[in-house]
């Protein structure tokens, strides 16, 4: 363990404004947004830690502020330990971090991944497209304030949508029987045909 | 009188002559739905002839959802959804779960649970290799291989379906356990498949690597070099392929790995050839291992005996007894109680590293659940390497990258 309590000593002394973050697991860094560059750049170029394992993001609900964050793991492959770096974002509206492509190549799919779910722009990206939605898709689907069965779009492509005249609809069996609902009463959350009209609330007509 | 044959200037003859077309670059793309693309991955390539000058992989056809799907339900309720990750692992995506989770709550599992998910996992490894032996054998032109794997393959899926009854999706784990224990009858089959597989599995190999029309297929396509591999987040026999000698069950033993002996196969060069020849390896590493870990699995519980909140009491003691009937109604209704915090624990899947980074505030619903998935960090280099094979090349290096989609668009 005091490999990994030197990393972070000597992360503190290039950037003094990184905080540790409480961890249970491996060892983490709190940093802010401009400072992130700098940071990964020392894990990488000075401390070993070469392998880029993930990019994230977390969304703490508009309840918060900064309410989104985003998560770097990084892998030493001669010391086998992982190092956490998380940045919060400044802005809640728009939400932006550097790109660290110029770092790690691996980075630019996990941004792009994270800009699609998240709305998080990354400065300095190459390419900052959606990758696993469509690219006219108008929602940031990982975001707290999206629901679970989607939301009504358009269909990707117009001319399906002019012949059919259909568009996306909200997934069809929510609220439908054999659907677990998330929080309420347990009426509501209990999988099972939602068309009866009689629940714990109301009782049920007597014949 | 003499005819005098004049023979037409050349030049002026070549100026009569069609001009020849200008070469102009095509616009094609392959898949989502391609035999060699394995599912619903696309790519759109850019092709100057039969050469591609550009690929653009077009992913999320099988994109579902499940990191905002984790969000609304309990721990034990997404087991089902790592099945549908890399689909042709799901005995290894259920055990990494669960064990990402029990990071989370900070619970020590007892030795047979262990060896359990090693054995579990190292089968699911060989069931996964023989499918991405056999489509890469195809891929290339080689049916009999694929219909040699799938037998072994069902062989293996008979035994899944006596473990956990199901012979796809097995739902096997659950937060601080499995859904049942391990018998000795089935430890004896499985130990028998073993000894069983390995002469067959010398036969599939034999069939492929020395065989002129595979070499030409894979011998220096798709050349990863060592340094791009790494920068590029590949994992898994793809990256030690390319002679970077990462293996997480060697390098951070779980689930006490550090007591089998087992060799970690890497390549040298790095190409389509080196990747099959380091999965061949590994399944006759995988046998190593299982048939150690039944040797010596230990006797005792398997599961978390400790954990009232979080694994459910025997079913017995459920319908004899009020105190466990409560408790387990608690975990199914409201969850297993986690600690607020955040974790993340990766394992060394069939298809490389697969980690699950959880965020908790408490209780029996993760925050969010971010899925580091191997075959998109894999498919990550495509645009790279398939610039300058020829389109057939391609088809050989999709085969070789051995992803599975389930997993990459989640």
């Amino acid at each position: 363990m005091t490999e990994t309590v030197d990393v972070t000593a000597a992360l503190q002394g290039k950037v003094p404004a990184a905080t540790a973050r409480p961890s249970t697991d491996h060892p983490a860094l709190n940093v802010s947004a401009a400072d992130a560059v700098a940071v990964l750049r020392e894990l990488k170029e000075g401390q070993g830690f070469d392998y880029l394992v993930d990019v994230t993001a977390i969304d703490w609900s508009s309840a918060q502020s900064p309410r989104f964050a985003v998560v770097w793991h990084v892998y030493s492959r001669t010391a086998h330990q992982y190092f956490r770096v998380v940045a919060a974002c400044e802005d809640d509206r728009e939400p932006a971090m550097p790109s660290m492509t110029s770092l790690w190549p691996a980075a630019n799919w996990h941004e792009r991944e994270t800009f699609d779910m998240f709305g998080i722009r990354f400065t300095g990206h190459p390419d900052l497209r959606r990758i696993l939605m469509w690219d006219a898709y108008p929602y940031f689907p990982l975001r707290k304030e999206f629901p679970l069965a989607g939301l009504p779009t358009e269909l990707p492509d117009p001319e399906v949508s002019a012949e059919t005249g259909t568009g996306l609809i909200a997934a069809p069996m929510s609220g439908g029987p054999f659907v677990a609902a998330s929080g309420g009463p347990m009426s509501d959350i209990e999988p099972r045909a939602k068309d009866e009209a009689w629940d714990e609330r109301n009782e049920k007509p007597r014949t | 009188m003499a005819t005098e044959h004049a023979f037409p200037d050349t030049a002026a003859r070549a100026g009569n002559l069609p001009k020849e077309f200008d070469s102009e670059k095509m616009s094609i793309s392959m898949g989502p739905s391609h035999p060699s693309t394995h599912g619903v991955l696309r790519i759109q390539f850019e092709i100057d002839g039969e050469n591609v000058t550009r690929a653009d992989p077009v992913l999320g056809y099988l994109h579902r959802g499940d990191e905002k799907i984790a969000e609304n339900m309990t721990y034990n309720q997404f087991v089902p959804y790592t099945d549908r990750l890399d689909y042709l692992a799901p005995l290894a995506n259920n055990a990494a779960y669960a064990s990402a989770i029990e990071q989370l709550a900070g619970l020590k599992v007892p030795p047979r649970l262990d060896a359990i998910r090693v054995i579990t996992s190292e089968l699911a490894r060989i069931s996964a290799h023989l499918m991405g032996l056999g489509a890469f054998g195809i891929d290339t032109g080689a049916w009999t291989v694929f219909m040699y794997c799938f037998t072994e393959r069902e062989k293996l899926y008979t035994l899944f379906e006596k473990l956990t009854g199901a012979r796809f999706t097995t739902s096997y784990s659950r937060i601080g356990g499995v859904t049942r224990d391990v018998s000795p009858d089935w430890l004896q089959e499985t130990d028998a498949f073993c000894d069983q597989f390995l002469p067959i599995l010398d036969e599939i190999l034999g069939m492929l690597s020395r065989n002129k029309i595979f070499l030409d297929r894979t011998v220096g396509v798709g050349v990863v070099s060592a340094a791009d591999a790494v920068a590029f987040g590949l994992s898994g026999p793809n990256l030690r392929a390319s002679g970077v000698a990462m293996d997480l069950r060697k390098d951070r033993p779980y689930w006490g790995y550090g007591q089998y002996e087992f060799d970690v196969p890497i390549g040298s060069k790095g190409d389509c050839y080196d990747r099959y020849l380091c999965r061949g390896e590994e399944m006759k590493q995988s046998v190593r291992i299982v048939k150690q870990a039944i040797a010596k699995i230990p006797a005792g519980d398997w599961y978390v005996r400790d954990a009232r909140r979080i694994f459910a009491p025997p079913k017995d003691k459920i319908l004899t007894s009020m105190e466990e009937l409560i408790n387990n109604f608690m975990i199914v209704t409201e969850g297993p109680q986690m600690p607020a915090g955040e974790a993340y624990f990766e394992v060394e899947n069939p298809k490389g590293l697969l980690g699950f980074f959880v965020v908790s505030k408490g209780g029996g619903v993760p925050w969010r659940l971010k899925i580091r998935s191997p075959s998109f960090c894999n498919l990550s280099i495509l645009p790279q390497l398939c610039v300058g094979n020829l389109v057939s090349d391609v088809v050989s290096i999709l085969g070789s990258l051995d992803f599975v989609m389930g997993e990459c668009d989640r």
